[in-house]
């Protein structure tokens, strides 16, 4: 399983974290650390896997914003790079083209598009169009239930 | 009071902040504002607020003072709220806050409501964080839900039902029913999470895979499913680059590494379809090669044909030929795990990998060079050594040490003469001296001993480096107790192998004093070279400068060369005689070392034999040399038997000892302490690791005496298991040597490992040093240590061991009995 999921940008600030274990908040903070210092001291071309204590860690960079993941041992890194592959798709398909800017500006809605993606760690659903068709229902049930002040 | 700002607001206000302080600044006044908000029970703005405060959040400020508000948002009637507070729970929330257990009820409801969406929601948040508790209680929801009509809910009941069984595996039966048809389904995103829990079932109990194995039949349905992935035609939901749904190729293939293993029948069921996936796979993309990966642990983990082991191994092969860095990295990572099982088929492959010795990639090139050193054989020794060699020249030094380590272990094992062996170890030594580990000086040293021929070889080579270079300790201390043994050699100018040199004793005398005063020297190796310059005075004739020398040391700061120097001046004041065999008729203490025998088995003891120590084997037995340890290692092990009849063991280096004869020896020198003395060399090679255990048969190796005591396993807990294997010092029959040979079958290494030891108050017991405290993971190799157990009264050997290890992370610790010792250890 993976047991986190976290975007950081090239000066290491972090845009999204996903936790899919119990962890106490001290020590997210410095798992966070941990993962920008090694991932961004990586040379250019290196490979896109790492050791990190018992875990396997999995790094992409997407234009400005490095999408890394910490995975159990037995999992298959290059699957792992699919995985990361495909919520870049499903952010793009959302927003349209999708940069840093819009993952800052609306990063409830990223989180709402992994939570269709993956659960638990895991992959629920391998289908791009129904994950976009069950976020545009949620928002269209959002948009509907909500009264006429908007957040 | 105004409306509370928006969000998109509040994050275009922080992102103008041009300091650390202005941001703060913002922040805090933005917090007071949703604090205050919260405290007026604002229902229209709370979901605002949490959101602000979430985004707050992750710049790294706090904001506990918000779980309470995530709650109110959850049991909302709005599908935003609710939206908003199951994100905010996931966020702020983990098992620690009590907070979280009052989830629990707006959860179950909410698992029960007419909107998918919201079903939704709180399946995935109970199967991202729920606790223990939660899983407990809202058990019976999930089972239902995961019966449902609805692929949308179904999917995501089966992962929270994982997550469920992760935490509670007690509950893993109630969900068996449930699983019944679940791979009949369509719906691939029902079919991938049905694997994966039918995966994570199997995993966790060997009854459930059996189960699924014998009675639901899984093999056949899963190739089923696998072959109408590859053979259907085009499907644009759930292609990706031209592959039918990957990701659940994947799971299958796992899951069906997990049915075959150790199963006859289901690997060969499986056989075909594997065939099939392997060579039918598009490779050109990432996608393709992740599920050939895939395919190819699966082959190696089930018993599959040699033929189909052999086409993985050529997969893999093919990977290492790959541009991509990544598929690069997965091949030898995978051919590492296989190179000892099939060895031959990776051997074809070796060139390939020793070309990735020079890959730019620190992660290639570490996993290179472990394979490659695994690939090592009396065949190709000479190739690959020249190839690891060159590496060992230009790598970084964060391999060096491994690399040293590596070579002379392969060196030892392979080395096709004894020159050519010489000759690595002065190249190793030469290159990469400073990085070469501490415990190889001793093994090195041990290992020129032996080698008689190369003697004068030897110590002019050695002598020839420590003339141009004396800052790489480990060489200055091998070429200092060379020079100490064999510099009668040396200015003799005996040398076959090459042009001998023209040396005289002073020179000799002024590198080995030019040592002790430089700055480059430690004090360990200052040690050495004081120790050499004494060795000489029986080999050379300027006997008076070395009483000089030596008398200056006396006076020494370091307490260590001071003690020597002292020492030493006794020997060439009191004991003049004992430096040479004049009139004592007993071996003289500087004299030449023996030589050490090695044999295929029990190392230690053998080694002790021919040293002429005599340790336990001296009848009194009073004299057993027990190094005392630090109280709190003492301790521990009281704390561990709680009892008095037993006695703490103590673990020990083998303390060194004059290369001397005889119980008389040591009382004729009562006075004089020769503790950490004279030759550090032949007793330490015993504590050292793989070089001289490496190859250990159970054999026995007294052919005199009975015959072969049968091993047995003291204890199999947790994947960790130890064997005993037994052998009779001899000539006294009242120790039992016992060899411990630590495995590890999990896939996780243990690290730490310490292996302790007690026994009644009859036995005595020595624990020799461990080969290593690091059990590698599924059977890569072992950790032995030795034990010798003193039982002068015939006793039946009984033992309490007490064995620690960190594993995964987490430490373990673990106290057992052993008393199943076959009864020819102790008659």
């Amino acid at each position: 399983m993976m047991h986190f999921l976290l975007l950081f940008s090239r000066q290491g600030k972090l845009r999204l974290q996903k936790w899919f274990t119990p962890i106490p908040e001290r020590e997210k903070k410095k798992i966070v650390r941990d993962m920008t210092t090694m991932v961004l001291g990586r040379k250019p071309r290196s490979c896109n896997f790492l050791h990190w204590k018992d875990l396997k860690i999995v790094y992409k960079k997407y234009a400005s914003l490095y999408f890394c993941c910490g995975l159990d041992a037995e999992e298959n890194e290059l699957l792992a790079l699919e995985v990361l592959h495909r919520y870049v798709e499903l952010l793009d398909k959302y927003f349209g083209n999708v940069c840093e800017l819009d993952i800052i500006f609306n990063f409830e809605k990223a989180y709402f598009i992994l939570d269709e993606f993956l659960l638990g760690g895991e992959v629920q659903e391998t289908s791009k169009q129904v994950v976009s068709r069950s976020i545009e229902a949620s928002d269209m049930l959002q948009e509907v239930s909500e009264r006429p002040c908007s957040r | 009071m105004p409306a509370p700002i928006r969000l998109r607001e509040l994050i275009r206000t922080i992102r103008t902040a041009r300091t650390q302080a202005e941001e703060r600044e913002m922040i805090q006044k933005e917090c007071a504002a949703i604090r205050s908000s919260f405290r007026e029970e604002d229902n229209t703005y709370r979901c605002r607020n949490v959101a602000k405060l979430l985004y707050m959040h992750m710049l790294g400020y706090p904001a506990h003072f918000g779980q309470l508000e995530c709650l109110k948002l959850i049991a909302s009637q709005k599908f935003t709220d609710k939206r908003i507070g199951y994100l905010g729970a996931m966020l702020l929330l983990d098992e620690r806050q009590d907070v979280h257990l009052l989830m629990t009820n707006c959860i179950k409801n909410d698992l029960n409501h007419s909107t998918q969406y919201v079903q939704g929601l709180a399946l995935c948040t109970l199967g991202c964080m729920g606790s223990s508790e939660m899983c407990r209680d809202l058990a019976g929801e999930v089972e239902k839900l995961l019966k449902t009509s609805n692929s949308y809910l179904r999917k995501k009941a089966a992962l929270c039902a994982v997550h469920v069984i992760r935490k509670v595996p007690e509950l893993m039966e109630m969900f068996l029913p449930a699983t019944k048809n679940l791979l009949s389904e369509k719906n691939h995103g029902v079919l991938h999470t049905s694997v994966v829990l039918l995966t994570e079932m199997c995993e966790r109990s060997p009854d459930m895979l059996l189960h699924f194995r014998k009675v639901c039949l899984l093999v056949p349905q899963l190739v089923r499913i696998l072959k109408n992935l590859i053979m259907s035609g085009y499907s644009p939901e759930h292609d990706v680059s031209g592959i039918s749904d990957p990701f659940l190729q994947v799971r299958i293939l796992r899951l069906l590494r997990i049915l075959g293993r150790s199963d006859d029948d289901s690997s060969e069921a499986m056989n075909d379809i594997l065939a099939q996936v392997a060579t039918n796979t598009e490779t050109s993309k990432n996608v393709g090669n992740a599920i050939l990966y895939e395919t190819v642990l699966t082959i190696m983990d089930i018993k599959s044909e040699s033929g189909l082991r052999v086409l993985a191994i050529n997969i893999l092969g093919r990977f290492l030929l790959n541009n991509d860095k990544n598929i690069r990295y997965v091949a030898l990572t995978s051919l590492l795990k296989t190179v000892q099982t099939d060895h031959n088929a990776v051997q074809r492959h070796r060139s390939t990998i020793v070309d990735c010795l020079k890959d730019l990639d620190v992660s290639i090139k570490r996993r290179a060079m472990e394979l490659s050193f695994a690939l090592v054989n009396g065949n190709n020794i000479r190739g690959m050594m020249k190839e690891l060699l060159y590496f060992l020249d230009s790598c970084d030094p964060e391999f060096k040490a491994d690399c040293a380590s590596g070579v002379f272990l392969a060196a030892e094992k392979y080395a096709p003469s004894k020159r050519w062996h010489i000759d690595t170890i002065m190249r190793v030594l030469t290159t990469a001296g400073s990085y070469v580990r501490d415990d190889s000086v001793p093994n090195l040293i041990q290992l020129i001993t032996n080698s008689v021929e190369m003697h004068a070889y030897t110590v002019q080579r050695l002598y020839k480096a420590l003339l141009d270079d004396i800052s790489q300790q480990p060489l200055v201390q091998v070429s200092s107790w060379c020079i100490g043994e064999y510099g009668d050699l040396l200015v003799s100018g005996q040398c076959e192998e090459e042009e001998p040199i023209q040396v005289t004793e002073d020179e000799v005398l002024d590198v080995l004093e030019g040592l002790l005063v430089s700055n480059l020297s430690t004090p360990v190796t200052r040690g050495y070279s004081l120790t050499a310059i004494m060795k000489l005075s029986t080999r050379f004739s300027s006997i008076n400068r070395i009483k000089k020398v030596v008398s200056i040391y006396g006076s020494s700061i370091d307490v260590e060369l001071q003690q020597r120097a002292v020492e030493y001046n006794a020997l060439f004041k009191k004991y003049d005689h004992m430096r040479n065999d004049w009139y004592f008729p007993l071996p003289a203490l500087l004299e030449r070392m023996p030589i050490m025998e090695k044999t295929a088995s029990n190392g230690p003891t053998e080694i002790m034999q021919t040293n002429g120590e005599t340790e336990p084997s001296v009848p009194d037995t009073k004299h057993l040399p027990l190094v005392t340890q630090p109280a709190n290692q003492a301790n521990d092990l009281l704390d561990l038997l709680g009892g008095n009849d037993v006695v703490p063991v103590i673990q020990t280096t083998l303390p060194t000892k004059p290369a001397s004869a005889g119980g008389e020896l040591l009382d004729l020198l009562g006075d004089l302490s020769l503790s950490g003395g004279l030759a550090p060399a032949p007793s330490v090679p015993v504590s050292q690791p793989p070089f001289l255990l490496d190859g250990l048969s159970s054999q026995p190796l007294f052919n005199d005496t009975s015959a072969a005591i049968p091993p047995m396993t003291a204890y199999s807990k947790n994947g960790l298991k130890i064997e005993f294997t037994f052998e009779r010092a001899n000539p006294n029959p009242n120790i039992a040597v016992i060899t411990i040979h630590a495995t590890n079958t999990t896939e996780a290494d243990m690290t730490e490992f310490v292996f302790q030891a007690a026994v009644p108050k009859t036995f005595q017991l020595q624990l020799l040093s461990p080969s290593s405290n690091i059990v590698p993971a599924l059977n890569q190799g072992s950790v032995t240590q030795v034990i010798r157990v003193l039982n002068p009264q015939k006793q039946q050997l009984r033992m309490r061991v007490k064995l620690t290890y960190t594993h995964k992370g987490s430490p373990v610790q673990d106290l057992a009995e052993v008393n199943n010792f076959p009864p020819q250890s102790w008659q």
